[in-house]
């Protein structure tokens, strides 16, 4: 197999990353890095590198549309971003210094998690919610459009999303993820944003968490051109297909699905580094 | 009740200059991706041409020292280099979030939310030291 159909495969397979993750909002990093260890035994690295390029593609491509929609909180993701790019920083240091089989189970593991979080994610009950003492000293209530109008809502436990933001930035660094689930369940449950807020401030979010890690893998040598370029353009046009396909029920099904695959893939990576096979 | 009433006024004014900001923003953000697209296209075609026979990835080797660092990056686009283009793309995209950060420092500033100016800063710091810092 020579270098172009290499890279076509890789093309193709990212596409279909790109194409279920703007669907299903389980991102695309998720399916590239078991994708590349397991099915093109691409060492674990080099696989992570190119996953935070494709995460930051999606979220840079994406982020555009929600924010135009005057849903995203930016208050509230540009303070959160304090605690998930130090986050990491401290996970793409942390992968320097980790076996690639450990960094597998970890992978498996987390993504296990991930997958049974986004599946059984039910938003949090609506109620009166007082703003904490945090949030209405950083000011970060805010109102997000409904169909009766611009409705306002409260925000508090400031410090708890930022203990949990904290930790989907090392995730992030550590396994080349966008920890989208994590941070929408800092923000939806510990933090009471509604739930359509939750989602779109952590898409913005996404991307400045993974350039956080991408910079020291970048300068560490962990990014590959040849591998990156076939995943970066692959998760860019999957991406953008998938978003103009976009139907209710179709996602509903396909969510399940892509738990079941997801969580398939989260054994099989957990399997190989446990045999010392990554 | 009046002060809540006059704060909700204040931004209902704000929200019309936001909401002009943000989507300027959101169209700053895809151009940089189409940028960094089109040289990773450009470089990923010269890649191919010159490199038929497939590079190993199961051993980790790291990049080599010129395609690492953003001098030597630029060099190497610089000189049509199919991995330099792709790398110097990639940086691109990369930039792209951080604009986004530089872009919102500017945002607070214009409405004098110092408070969140210097937050952005810190983001902001935390993400040269990410790109710059590693020596």
């Amino acid at each position: 197999m020579n270098t172009a159909e290499f890279s076509a495969l890789i093309f193709v397979g990212s596409c279909l990353a790109g194409f279920l993750g703007a669907l299903t909002g389980l991102g695309g990093g998720v399916v590239i890095v078991p994708m590349l260890t397991l099915l093109f035994r691409v060492d674990i690295k080099y696989a992570i590198g190119a996953a935070l390029i494709s995460v930051i593609a999606t979220s840079s491509g994406a982020a555009a549309a929600y924010v135009r929609e005057g849903y995203s909180n930016v208050r509230v993701g540009m303070f959160l971003e304090i605690a998930t790019t130090i986050g990491a920083i401290c996970g793409a240091v942390i992968a320097i210094y980790l076996r690639a089989s450990v960094i597998a189970v970890i992978f498996g593991s987390v993504l296990l998690y991930s997958a049974f979080l986004s599946y059984r994610q039910k938003p949090h009950a609506r109620g009166q919610v007082e703003t904490g003492r945090l949030a209405r000293w950083l000011q970060m209530d805010g109102s997000y459009p409904t169909a009766n109008g611009r409705e306002a809502y409260h925000v508090r436990n400031v410090p708890q999303g930022f203990g949990l933001m904290y930790i989907a930035g090392v995730l992030s660094g550590l396994l080349g993820i966008g920890s989208g689930a994590v941070k929408v369940l800092a923000m939806d449950q510990a933090m009471k944003l509604p739930f359509k807020v939750s989602t779109t401030t952590s898409n913005f979010m996404i991307g400045v968490t993974a350039a956080a890690s991408a910079g020291i893998y970048l300068s560490r040598g962990y990014v590959d051109p040849g591998l990156a370029m076939p995943v970066m353009l692959g998760v860019l046009s999957g991406s953008l297909l998938g978003a103009r396909v976009l139907t209710g029920a179709t996602v509903k099904v396909l969510r399940i699905v892509f738990a079941v695959v997801i969580a398939a893939l989260a054994v099989e990576m957990i399997l190989n580094g446990l045999s010392g096979r990554i | 009740m009046g002060e809540i009433e006059g704060a909700e006024v204040v931004r209902e004014v704000d929200r019309g200059a936001e909401q002009r900001m943000d989507e300027w923003m959101g169209r700053l953000l895809q151009g940089g991706v189409t940028l960094a697209a089109a040289l990773v296209l450009a470089g990923g075609v010269l890649y191919l041409l010159r490199h038929p026979m497939p590079t190993d990835y199961r051993q980790f080797h790291g990049e080599p020292q010129d395609l690492r660092s953003i001098r030597g990056i630029i060099a190497n686009a610089k000189a049509l280099n199919g991995s330099g283009l792709i790398q110097l793309g990639l940086l691109v995209l990369i930039a792209t979030p951080v604009a986004r950060v530089v872009y919102s420092v500017a945002a607070f500033a214009v409405q004098r939310d110092w408070k969140y100016v210097v937050i952005t800063l810190i983001v902001l710091g935390l993400l040269c030291y990410s790109l710059f810092g590693q020596a």
